[in-house]
């Protein structure tokens, strides 16, 4: 008799998937349960963004980034609102820099429950999720209490942020941070030590230095490989440098490792914050540079110049001169990077945007090679993918 | 006289049975959709939420009105699936879930069919459970659902090996396959006691048997979407959940019987002895509650780990149970006389 051909399993996992986050689509090939190979199909969410910005003033084109990762949508604002600082040589006031930071941290947590509650979803446990949720909620309130929406907020402008502090807020902020940790030791004790949880997670997707590297991983899944690289200390931008805070790595570099070192992560943000609280000075939360940033509304009301610079900067939008200019910060989820090339008009020439959960997207095949079907979801949900900044 | 004959030899008693069949049924179905709501609730209150509190008071018609909505869905059946098996699934399923009740005592004396093999009926019920997911599985000719029912078969074929070896350290102690002498067998120490990790290995398998979490991989959402389930919509996915939920309650029926004293009341004198439904309830409710807890505890198991603890663990572990209690019960002389 012949030998007969196994002819081996192919599964479509997504895009209409529970644990897809988003709508990825993998093609499996499974030997049985063990995955053979497995196949990312991006694009589903692919709305042009960096096209669109071409056509937008830079004003008009912060939003956009917002709608990248939209799960900590400042973090991206701040990369944008860093390239065209830098390139118009513009200083942001102090007090700015100390609530960019502030406001940062704040939905990096944000981001950071949502991952890894989500995560724990992922691999079976129902309850976490909805703990995070509630202090998830609480985080959005500040949101809108100091921009006036809860997600995308378009609060990170060239020069600084857009509005001041509300009366209030940082005493509520305060309040929040210091009753934080006792959700987070709730979610710790039910799950990081839960035998289960470990059996799912421990050398699962296990990625060393080197290959974390190579594959161009950034954020928790670098450190979580145990190489201590974090924009905010290796190249530090606005107030970072004069804040205490530490680099949280893992060992191992699998799936369970880097759940930790996202769990870590809260609490070091939650000391940044209390320290940005601490030390946040009073003062203009906007560039004074007329050019740049529209003047107050009491200064249009008695100055012609201020007139004329609020109706250029809102009709025509101000001009950025030519050069080019990489700017990158530590979003909650890696490094994310703009690109920008400015032709000295209104308009971004070109904009190129690096998003972390695009390169960690790329290495799902190697990270998922071997491992069972059940491990695919666990493997995901370690990697933070969101799929507004994977296809842009 | 003889139509008369014919009634009283035939009819009457048919008549009865069929009454004390509703008298079963029905406050079972009505415990089914409680114990949806009951299950919600205790999620609900894991993870600081609500539960349903809109519709009746306290939400308690909530069952009432799934049923509702699930009776005024589309039957769905997909073009490629074998229609026959496909829509007798669901109703392989929630049959045998029901007709495992005939032989539960629900007190003394209160009993369908006192049979004296009720233990391995029970057993030969709850293995052909894995039918209606094996077929449900194979039938929508879908790949989700066919993943789903091999996993389901593998994992209750697992689990019904180390029941049996821990239903027959009960039997050894008991000395009859009669649900009601298992529990009269109780009336000193309930087995839970001196059989401890039995009662674990048990309960353990019995998540494992009835699809629960940890062990819910045939219907593992993050994974296999809804397992055997996915191409069910309407009452043949309502089917489903109740046999799971009648599962449910029966396995914590069976258990409160061969490790927590069945009916028999944890006061021994006379005002508690007398109330033994309430009791048998009160225990099943218990285990209930510990179901529902586990769920919103615990991931979920990988499919080769759970094979692992089936075979590896609670496998070895039944099998050496029953020899250490076969050995004690030789060497002291406890072995049970037969009547």
């Amino acid at each position: 008799m012949a030998e007969v051909d196994i002819k081996n399993f192919n599964l479509n996992f997504g895009p209409q998937h529970p644990a897809a986050h988003g709508v990825l689509r993998l093609v499996m090939e499974l030997d049985g349960e063990i995955v053979e190979r497995l196949d990312p199909h991006i694009g589903l969410l692919h709305r042009g963004t960096e096209k669109l910005i071409e056509h937008k003033t830079y004003l008009q084109a912060l939003p956009y980034f917002d709608r990248l990762d939209y799960s900590a949508p400042v973090n991206q604002e701040h990369a944008w609102a860093l390239a065209i600082e830098r390139l118009l040589g513009c200083e942001v006031p102090l007090r700015a820099q100390y609530i960019r930071v502030l406001i940062s941290e704040l939905n990096r947590i944000s981001n950071h429950i949502l991952n890894t509650t989500s995560h724990v979803m992922d691999v079976g446990g129902m309850t976490p999720l909805l703990w995070g949720f509630e202090e998830r909620e609480k985080i959005l309130v500040f949101n809108e209490r100091v921009s006036g929406s809860r997600l995308h907020m378009a609060y990170f402008r060239p020069g600084g942020v857009h509005q001041d502090l509300p009366r209030g807020f940082a005493e509520d902020l305060l309040a929040f941070v210091e009753n934080l940790p006792r959700v987070l030791d709730d979610i710790e004790r039910l799950i990081v030590g839960n035998r289960i949880f470990k059996q799912r997670n421990v050398d699962i997707g296990v990625v060393s230095a080197e290959d974390a590297m190579a594959w161009g991983f950034s954020g928790p899944m670098l450190r979580g490989s145990g190489v201590a690289w974090d924009l905010r200390k290796s190249q530090s931008y606005e107030v970072y440098d004069r804040l205490d805070f530490d680099v949280v790595i893992g060992n191992h570099g699998d799936c369970y490792d880097r759940f930790v070192v996202r769990l870590e992560e809260m609490r070091q943000s939650i000391r940044i914050i209390k320290q940005c609280l601490r030390d946040m000075p009073e003062g203009p939360v906007l560039t004074l540079d007329a050019k740049v940033a529209p003047p107050r509304r009491g200064e249009m009301k008695r100055s012609m110049e201020a007139l004329i610079h609020h109706f250029k900067l809102y009709t025509e939008g101000f001009h950025v001169p030519e050069g080019e200019i990489y700017a990158a910060v530590e979003a909650p989820k890696g490094e994310f990077g703009v690109y920008l090339v400015a032709d000295g008009s209104n308009k971004p020439y070109r904009c190129k945007i690096r998003a972390p959960g695009f390169a960690h997207l790329q290495a799902m095949d190697f990270m998922s090679r071997g491992h069972m079907l059940a491990d695919v979801p666990a493997v995901l949900g370690s990697q933070d993918i969101v799929f507004g900044e994977v296809d842009r | 006289m003889a139509e008369t004959g014919v009634w009283t030899a035939y009819g009457l008693p048919l008549a009865i049975i069929v009454l004390q069949i509703f008298a079963i049924l029905v406050p079972i179905l009505l415990s089914v959709a409680f114990l949806t709501y009951f299950d919600r609730k205790i999620w609900a209150m894991m993870a600081l939420r609500r539960g349903p509190n809109v519709v009746g008071p306290f939400g308690l018609l909530q069952p009432f009105a799934d049923a509702l909505k699930m009776l005024t869905k589309e039957t769905i059946i997909p073009a490629g699936a074998n229609k026959v098996v496909f829509l007798l699934a669901p109703m392989v399923t929630m049959t045998l879930s029901m007709v495992a009740w005939a032989v539960i005592p629900f007190a003394d004396g209160w009993v369908l069919a006192n049979i004296n093999v009720g233990v391995l009926y029970l057993f030969a019920i709850s293995s052909l459970g894995v039918y209606g997911i094996i077929m449900a599985g194979w039938s929508s000719n879908s790949k989700y659902p066919f993943l789903g029912g091999l996993r389901s078969a593998a994992q209750m074929v697992s689990y019904e090996v180390s029941i049996g070896f821990v239903i027959i350290t009960v039997l050894l102690c008991v000395g009859s396959l009669n649900l009601s002498d298992i529990v009269r067998a109780q009336e000193k120490v309930w087995f839970a006691i001196p059989l401890f990790p039995m009662f674990v290995v048990f309960f353990i398998s019995a998540l494992a048997e009835t699809n629960r979490p940890p062990f819910d991989l045939p219907e593992a959402e993050a994974e296999l979407v809804a397992g055997y389930q996915v191409e069910y919509s309407s009452m043949s996915w309502g089917l489903f959940m109740l046999g799971e939920y009648a599962n449910m309650i029966l396995m914590s029926a069976l258990t409160t019987i061969l490790f927590l004293g069945g009916w028999l009341s944890p006061i021994p004198f006379a005002p508690f002895t007398m109330l033994g439904p309430f009791w048998f309830i009160l225990k099943i409710v218990v285990l209930l509650f510990v179901f529902g807890w586990v769920k919103a505890t615990v991931p979920r198991y990988r499919y080769d780990q759970l094979m692992r603890l089936g075979w590896k663990v609670f496998l070895p572990l039944s099998l050496v149970w029953v020899v250490l209690t076969a050995g004690v019960l030789v060497t002291f002389g406890w072995l049970p006389t037969t009547h």
